[in-house]
């Protein structure tokens, strides 16, 4: 039947609830869908929520490739924090005599050299899981607690205001009209989604998570392919590393990236990649950034405390585990048809 | 003989899955002090019954009776409170606990309560030592039980179903990893259990098993009841009737095949000095173009090491590697892949297939990975391939999209066969490639392994079955205890082959 | 049998070390309540840390404790503002505590979800829970409790320990019997080793599953109790970020990530070195704060690092 296979499709639970959330907001608070052209480009929530949205879909995207091999990148949030610091540090924060900002370096080097650091950090828990033989969770965990603690000490635990203003077009300009930040997104989406369905990517990334000693042996290269999705995360982190430091013209070492890796391990949960590797979306995994942070704007929205933010989270993400859980849904079906055998 | 008492009694069994029904009102009967077999190939739904008598699946219909009174096991160890215990299949020790640990798991003795009420670990070995000598075994029972070779470990696991007072036990394959000796200590094991009165039904490949210990047998087939017969009243040839359904004649080896070239012919692949601590003493081997090279050797004397070797799925610690008589860089699988080298794994699930993909993708992996990141085979030509290979190796499958899980154990086998295939290797090992698979589909894969030799290609072909490698193959190998004992050339037959495996005495 | 301890005899060597690196650099280092010290201020972590070793055994993983920590001591502070009996507090955190673990261990149990997954919304859940009770910290003021806080046993050479210490030597007691000597903890040890294989075996792994988050969920209620003790208060932004000292506290204890493998002594050596590190610091007094986190991080890479080499060896001689 088309309606159940339409059901059965992967991005049919992640879209109806992201769709749903968009539904509420805009019944409790009519026009929140309404987009307007203002100052040049677009304007409105959705506008917003695209906006914000958008480093956290292009950290979840990496993370969704790792998950994919079976690892978990937990330090993408400490990568934010590095890669900000990185970049603040080296554009400065300073004013010229005559009142504009100067960069201390050229702002491509500033850009090229904090992506490198951040591609850095990706290859550091590649090896660590390759080389090494770690489980992901640990080595990806030693920098979660350590590479928070080296921004701190590059920036003496202060926070690095960026009065460069070419640099805040990353997190604040508009491009024909559209966030900066979302092209950013897009175009990273495109390149990925081409990367695995039009070259052996997908096939290697799926072989190598649903059965790493298999693939090992039917000769797909594992551990080159593995350190290069751990180094992809790394790089991603540190795109939206950029963004995030840009939209808030700062580096915050203690706090930038706090909770991201959480966040986008939910975000590549909700979109229908498993934990367990192997099969992966990267739709479902942008769907599930937004659901996220459609979350968040309509809990301000709705004038509901932002305090309830987090209890909200955590029921959808109950709902959304149990409604991805086969047998979940089979205790339903019973329950249902017992309960229509017992009027008949 | 029908007096003896019937302990259990299932009737009408059926279980279904997504897309296949595993069971369909199977039938079985068992009695009190007698050993029971269950035969069938694979796919006939052998494990399914067994799972759904130790309570893992519930069945669709139907009932079983425990001496009398209806049961409905909920869980194993709901099962193993019922009085049915079990080794299954694909039961593996507990390998950071110890070996004590794994027998005793869920029924420590305890200290009393006065002194604590803590597990007595004292009592504990003692009891596992107890058990295992019984099997005719000693051993420290405080080491890791991952430590242990795959035979001690398969014993230990059927002490652990012994120690129970089951009224039934069931043995799935328990001898699959045991020497002749080790059987022989089972057998004993069995019998006397068989004379205090347990049921006992035991599932194996090993027809020569069958008849040696064996009371009855159930027949299965395509997840239906077919017979259930006296030993004594029925013969090899009717026993293999029942299960395949037709009858089979022992297929002579075809004589299409060209005699290999003689030694002139530079090997194709060869290794001088390859040795990994530990696992292989130093050793030579040269593989020639059109030749079927057998490696036979009993459990542990090093094949399948030497095969994850030659394929460098495991480090060498000395030896070279030559191809066409020049030395060649195998590092890593992939070397081996871009050199011409395929490798079908002993253990096909764990190894083998990659279970949530389908089997165009598992067929067409090997060779993308050969290409590489650089070329890309199409999802349409990706499907002319798989077609083609499953259709010429007659894989049984509902469409090459199904997921490869679905296949059974021998489709599976031929699907990875499939792969290498794909890929028009110049070498093609093979460890132990017709285990766990029925007759009929054992004879196809033979066949197809001669065709590929008169091909061209150069086999390498491990089976513990030294009555296949002698049929096989052109050249034998013999390992003893992970060195070469020699080699044997055409025509040698299982006798040469056993004298020397048990060396010149 | 020897070879099983030796990442447990790393560890204990290396709190050795450590404390003879301070004796030897800083004048008072080897005074008796400096160590002491170490169990007292990190109780709450060390009892949390106990109930995640049991976690961890089974191959799973509990992100909720910290915020269950702090609920606790959100939920001590608002029954006792509302003139509740002490120990009737403590008894329905406790309770409540244990409840939620074992909500959280039903979910992954029943229904086969992923415990990263579901203690992480456990996470947000009750920390969002706290911020619904109150967003600002709320004082305890009652007697009872401002006594236990102030308590101190004398345990000779001029030192002494607190209730929340001692709390902790007896969780970890408990514990260590609990993993050696019961049926229950020999499951965990089971469940890590090959679920699959346990469940075949007849091991009641379903009800052990959902009985170690109950136990996590009692010990981080439990540590949520002695952090009251310690802070007085009740706020939601206690304990954050705390899961990850469990977690970093039970490696470098010796107990594999992966389940099956450790010894909940281990994990008392593991809260011992994360304060003795923290000590050091305060101690040496030029270093910034975020120093801890970079030596905790190595000291993880390093231990990890021998694991991975203990491992590797010993599969060799297989």
């Amino acid at each position: 039947m088309n309606a159940r296979r339409f059901a059965r499709h992967t991005l049919f639970w992640p879209t109806m609830t992201l769709g749903l959330l968009l539904l509420v907001c805009e019944l409790f608070s009519p026009s929140f869908l309404g987009i307007a052209w203002q100052d040049g480009h677009f304007y409105g929530n959705l506008v917003d929520i695209l906006n914000r949205a958008a480093p956290l879909m292009i950290v979840s995207m990496g993370m969704t490739l790792v998950i994919a091999v079976r690892g978990l990148d937990i330090s993408v949030g400490a990568v934010v924090a590095i890669t900000a610091t990185v970049a603040a540090l080296m554009i400065g924060g300073s004013f010229s005599a005559d009142g504009d900002a100067t960069s201390r370096f050229p702002l491509w080097l500033a850009i090229i050299t904090a992506l490198g650091v951040a591609a850095a950090c990706g290859v550091w828990n590649g090896l660590l899981v390759v080389k090494a033989g770690m489980q992901p969770i640990v080595a990806t965990l030693i920098l979660m607690v350590a590479g928070r603690g080296i921004a701190q000490l590059l920036t003496g635990g202060q926070i690095i205001t960026v009065y460069y203003a070419p640099f805040y077009t990353l997190g604040n300009g508009f491009l024909l009209g559209i966030p900066v930040a979302l092209w950013i997104a897009a175009a990273l989406w495109g390149l990925l989604q081409l990367a695995v369905s039009r070259s052996a990517l997908g096939l290697f990334i799926r072989a190598i998570g649903g059965n790493p000693e298999a693939a090992r042996v039917a000769g797909v290269r594992s551990s080159a392919i593995t350190l290069c999705v751990y180094t992809f995360c790394g790089l991603a982190a540190g795109v939206a590393g950029l963004i995030i430091s840009s939209n808030v013209k700062s580096a915050d070492a203690n706090n930038a990236g706090q909770l991201l890796e959480l966040d986008a391990i939910l975000a590549v949960t909700l979109g229908g990649t498993a934990l367990t590797g192997g099969r992966f979306t990267l739709a479902g995994t942008v769907i599930g950034a937004l659901i996220i942070q459609t979350l968040t704007s309509m809990i301000y929205s709705l004038g509901v405390p932002p305090e309830v933010n987090l209890v909200v989270k955590a029921a959808l993400v109950f709902a959304v585990m149990l409604l991805q859980s086969p047998e979940f849904r089979a205790l339903v079906l019973r329950a249902l048809r017992s309960s229509r055998t017992g009027n008949a | 003989m029908n007096d003896t008492a019937i302990v259990l009694r299932a009737r009408d069994i059926s279980r279904a899955f997504p897309g296949v029904q595993a069971l369909a009102g199977v039938e079985l009967t068992l009695r009190a002090g007698e050993v029971h077999a269950l035969m069938g190939q694979n796919g006939a739904g052998k494990s399914t019954l067994i799972k759904v008598l130790t309570g893992v699946y519930a069945s669709d219909t139907g009932s079983i009776e425990l001496l009398g009174q209806p049961v409905a096991p909920r869980s194993p160890l709901h099962a193993q409170e019922l009085g049915i215990s079990a080794v299954h299949q694909e039961s593996h020790l507990l390998p950071n606990l110890s070996v004590a640990e794994n027998i005793c798991a869920g029924r420590y003795p305890h200290r009393p309560w006065l002194r604590g009420g803590g597990i007595d670990w004292r009592e504990t070995n003692k009891r596992a030592r107890e058990l295992l000598a019984g099997l005719g075994i000693d051993l420290d029972v405080t080491q890791l039980a991952g430590g242990l070779p795959a035979a001690l470990q398969q014993l230990a696991t059927v002490a652990r179903a012994v120690a129970t007072d089951a009224r039934v036990l069931i043995l799935d394959e328990p001898t699959s990893s045991l020497d002749a000796d080790e059987v022989k200590a089972l057998f004993t094991l069995i019998r006397r259990l068989r004379d205090k009165g347990v049921a006992i039904l035991f599932v194996t490949h090993f027809l020569d098993q069958v008849y040696e210990i064996c009371d009855r047998i159930t027949v299965l087939r395509n997840g239906r009841f077919v017979g259930e017969y006296a030993c004594g009243k029925l013969d090899a040839r009717g026993l293999i009737a029942a299960m395949v359904g037709r009858e089979l004649v022992n297929a002579e080896r075809p004589a299409t095949h060209a005699a290999a070239g003689t030694g002139e012919t530079p090997a194709v692949l060869a290794a001088r000095n390859i040795a990994r601590r530990g696992q292989l003493k130093p050793m030579d081997i040269e593989l020639r173009a059109g030749e079927v090279l057998g490696l036979a050797g009993l459990l542990g004397s090093g094949r399948t090491e030497l095969a994850r070797l030659l394929f460098a799925l495991d480090q060498r610690d000395s030896g070279e590697i030559f191809v066409d008589g020049k030395p060649a860089r195998l590092e890593q699988p992939a070397d081996a892949l871009r050199l011409g080298l395929g490798f079908c794994p002993e253990d096909r699930k764990e190894s083998g297939i990659v279970a949530e993909l389908s089997v165009r993708e598992n067929i067409a992996l090997a060779l993308q990975a050969r290409m590489g990141l650089g070329s890309f085979l199409k999802p349409a030509a990706q499907r002319a391939l798989a077609e083609k290979l499953v259709a010429a190796l007659g894989v049984k499958t509902a469409s090459i999209e199904t997921p490869i899980a679905q296949l059974s154990g021998g489709n599976q086998q031929k699907a990875i066969i499939a792969r290498w295939l794909a890929t028009h290797p110049r070498v093609l090992i093979l460890d132990e490639p017709t285990r766990g698979i029925d007759i009929a589909a054992k004879q196809e894969l033979m066949n197809e392994l001669l065709e590929l030799a008169n091909g061209g290609t150069a086999v390498l072909f491990i089976s513990a079955e030294i009555e296949e490698v002698v049929r096989l193959s052109d050249r034998i190998m013999v390992l003893r205890d992970r060195a070469k004992a020699g080699e044997l050339p055409r025509g040698a037959d299982e006798d040469a082959v056993f004298s020397m495996i048990a060396g010149n005495s | 049998m020897n070879r099983r301890l030796l990442p447990l005899g790393v560890t204990m060597l290396l709190f050795v070390g450590m404390a003879a690196f301070g004796a030897i650099r800083y004048d008072g280092f080897l005074s008796p309540q400096v160590f002491l010290n170490l169990l007292i201020d990190n109780a709450f972590l060390c009892v949390v840390a106990v109930g995640m070793t049991f976690v961890i055994l089974s191959g799973g993983i509990d992100l909720s404790v910290g915020a269950v920590i702090a609920l606790g001591t959100m939920i001590s502070a608002a029954l006792l503002e509302a003139g509740w009996n002490p120990y009737a507090a403590m008894a329905v955190v406790l309770l409540f505590g244990a409840l939620f673990g074992a909500a959280q261990g039903l979910l992954i149990q029943r229904f086969a979800l992923a415990p990263f997954i579901v203690t992480l919304a456990g996470m947000f859940l009750a920390r969002g829970c706290c911020y619904l009770i109150s967003t600002e910290s709320i004082p305890i003021n009652d007697a009872t409790y401002t006594a236990i806080a102030q308590a101190r046993i004398p345990v000779g050479f001029d030192a002494s320990l607190t209730v929340g210490a001692l709390i902790a030597i007896a969780v970890v007691l408990a514990g260590m019997r609990i993993a050696h000597a019961t049926e229950f903890g020999r499951t965990v040890y089971a469940i890590g080793g090959g679920e699959s294989s346990a469940r075949l075996m007849g091991l009641p792994v379903s009800s052990t599953k959902i009985g170690v988050y109950l136990l996590s969920g009692f010990c981080a209620a439990l540590g949520g109790v002695v952090m009251t003790f310690y802070m007085l208060s009740g706020y939601s932004l206690h304990a954050v970020g705390l899961e990850l000292d469990a977690i970093a506290a039970v490696v470098i204890g010796g107990t594999l990530l992966a389940g099956g493998v450790g010894y909940v002594a281990g994990t008392l050596f593991g809260v011992l070195i994360l304060g003795i590190i923290q000590t050091l610091i305060a101690f040496d007094g030029t270093l910034s704060s975020w120093w801890t986190r970079i030596v905790v991080g190595a000291l993880l890479l390093l231990f990890c690092l021998l694991q991975r080499l203990f491992e590797g060896r010993t599969r060799r001689t297989a």
